[in-house]
């Protein structure tokens, strides 16, 4: 009886998040559909929540329905209204597409379908659950992404810092935001510490714990984005000096890491035994700095005006005499 | 019997929620949905709160939750006079 | 009775599909970056609940951390897109 309840919940979870997907991209108003789409990553992350994964949950609210929302709606802010251009294409190629997309499912479907049905392969979970004390932390998904696959995330990160590069090198920033109101102006000041402790007491728990580094690394973004609407145009980000080092830290230690442990006569990124957890820790800590600096800037848009260069006092002089 | 206390509290709740939801549907201009939205849900959300602090049995998820409800309404608190501000300023030009 | 991981997988699917027709049908960048997340959202709902085991039994770490690097490349993705678009229609070339 119980298990009907839970397939009910199912049902009810997929058919909504599906509907709302849906809702998403086929408004026509693109701020309607950015809304329903920050909406839909929070159903996702109540859907990560049931499949017993927190740490996505945790991710998905943080980065997939709160950043990237954000990131559309300030994107949107630039564009212009044009009435005529929003909307879909109609015609033969709406209904080719349709049909492609359709097969495309189907096809998909039916392979997992067949994948469901198979017999249990070897599965590489009993692999991490068997050496899981001798990875240096307790939880799975940390150990996976920074002792087992840690190789992945230095990637990953590595596309972040091109990500971060390409925003840079494109054009300044997105025009600021006024100064905050007095009400908006107090959320802001208390909840910027406040992010900011969450963030660390998430970077440290995450070695047992639902947590982790990019975990951390959003909710420091999110104080980001909270000043930069409250009206500070550079987001809280340090100067142009400070913001290069701390977007390249992440990768720099990583490949640091990896490149001392092999003094020591292991591979390449192979922790040696009982040093594993300070390492794990010491490449996290830098990891939530690159990501949090990445994704405030990506939010900022550009090179920040401070990081642009201001002209110094004797330039101001001598422009002044000149004249 | 707590659990049962607990999951009485925590249908309360629900059950406001739902109001606040109907509200959004039903009511009929910006301002009074606003209102059905933030005291209505966070209302529901505080027993919620209450229910669950029951069941979790220990002090620190008890304060933990507590913090979640205290930082729910005062994001929901600020947007909500953020947003009707706006509609305030857009009706007057 | 389905189960869970069935489940979401088709719902996964769906979104997929969904995105992807919204994706090659869109006129404006911004909906069709949108589209690309739902996309891949669907991708990672497919992922997560093919690595569920049980409302019991711990659940397969693999893809959990497969779709945490996703949802954070998507995510520095999208915002290179939405930068590469601000330069292409301020240069009137969108």
């Amino acid at each position: 009886m119980v298990v009907y309840l839970w397939n009910l919940l199912d049902l009810v979870l997929a058919g909504l998040v599906v509907a709302l997907g849906w809702a998403a991209v086929a408004s026509a108003d693109l701020k309607r559909g950015i809304v329903l789409f920050i909406a839909f990553g929070l159903l996702l992350a109540i859907i990560w929540a049931r499949l017993n994964a927190p740490d996505l949950a945790l991710a998905e609210a943080a980065i997939g329905a709160g950043l990237s929302g954000a990131l559309l709606l300030a994107a949107l802010r630039d564009e212009p209204h044009t009435g005529d251009v929003i909307g879909f294409t109609r015609g033969p190629v709406a209904w080719a597409t349709t049909v492609l997309s359709l097969v495309v499912a189907g096809t998909v479907a039916w392979a997992l379908l067949h994948a469901h049905a198979a017999a249990d392969p070897i599965r590489l979970a009993d692999k991490v659950t068997v050496h899981l004390e001798h990875s240096g932390v307790s939880n799975p998904v940390t150990a996976v992404l920074l002792n087992y696959r840690a190789y992945d995330t230095l990637l990953e990160l590595a596309v972040l810092l091109a990500a971060a590069l390409g925003i840079m090198a494109v054009g300044p920033a997105r025009p600021a935001y006024k100064p905050a109101g007095p009400l908006f102006g107090a959320l802001v000041y208390w909840l910027v510490p406040l992010l900011i402790v969450i963030g660390g007491y998430l970077l440290w728990v995450g070695a047992h714990a639902p947590g982790g580094a990019f975990q951390a690394g959003a909710l420091l973004a999110a104080a980001a984005v909270m000043l930069r609407l409250g009206g500070n145009p550079a987001a809280g980000l340090p100067g142009p000096v400070a913001q290069r080092w701390l977007l390249v830290c992440g990768v720099a230690v990583f490949i640091s890491v990896g490149l001392l442990v092999t003094v020591g006569g292991h591979a390449f990124l192979q922790y040696p035994h009982g040093w594993s957890g300070m390492l794990i820790l010491l490449i996290e800590i830098a990891a939530t700095l690159a990501i949090a600096t990445t994704l405030a800037l990506a939010y900022v848009g550009g090179t920040t005006p401070a990081s642009q260069g201001t002209l110094s006092e004797q330039q101001i002089k001598n422009h002044r005499a000149s004249d | 019997m707590i659990e049962f206390i607990a999951m009485l509290i925590i249908m309360i709740g629900i059950s406001f929620f739902a109001a606040g939801s109907i509200g959004l549907l039903r009511l009929p201009d910006l301002y009074t949905r606003l209102h059905a939205l933030t005291k209505a849900d966070n209302l529901g959300l505080g027993l919620i709160v209450v229910g669950l602090a029951m069941i979790s049995g220990s002090l620190l998820m008890t304060m933990k939750l507590l913090l979640i409800w205290i930082l729910v309404l005062a994001g929901s608190a600020a947007s909500a006079h953020l947003i009707a501000q706006q509609a305030l300023r857009r009706e007057q030009n | 009775m389905l189960a869970t991981d069935l489940i979401y997988s088709i719902a996964g699917v769906a979104l997929f599909a969904l995105g992807l027709r919204a994706a090659l049908l869109h006129r404006t960048l911004l909906g069709r970056i949108l589209a690309i997340n739902i996309c891949g959202a669907g991708i990672f709902l497919v992922f997560v609940a093919l690595g569920y085991r049980g409302p019991d039994l711990v659940p397969d770490a693999v893809p959990h951390a497969l779709v945490l690097t996703g949802i954070v490349v998507a995510v520095s993705a999208t915002a290179l897109a939405l930068a590469l678009g601000r330069r292409l229609r301020e240069a009137g070339d969108e």
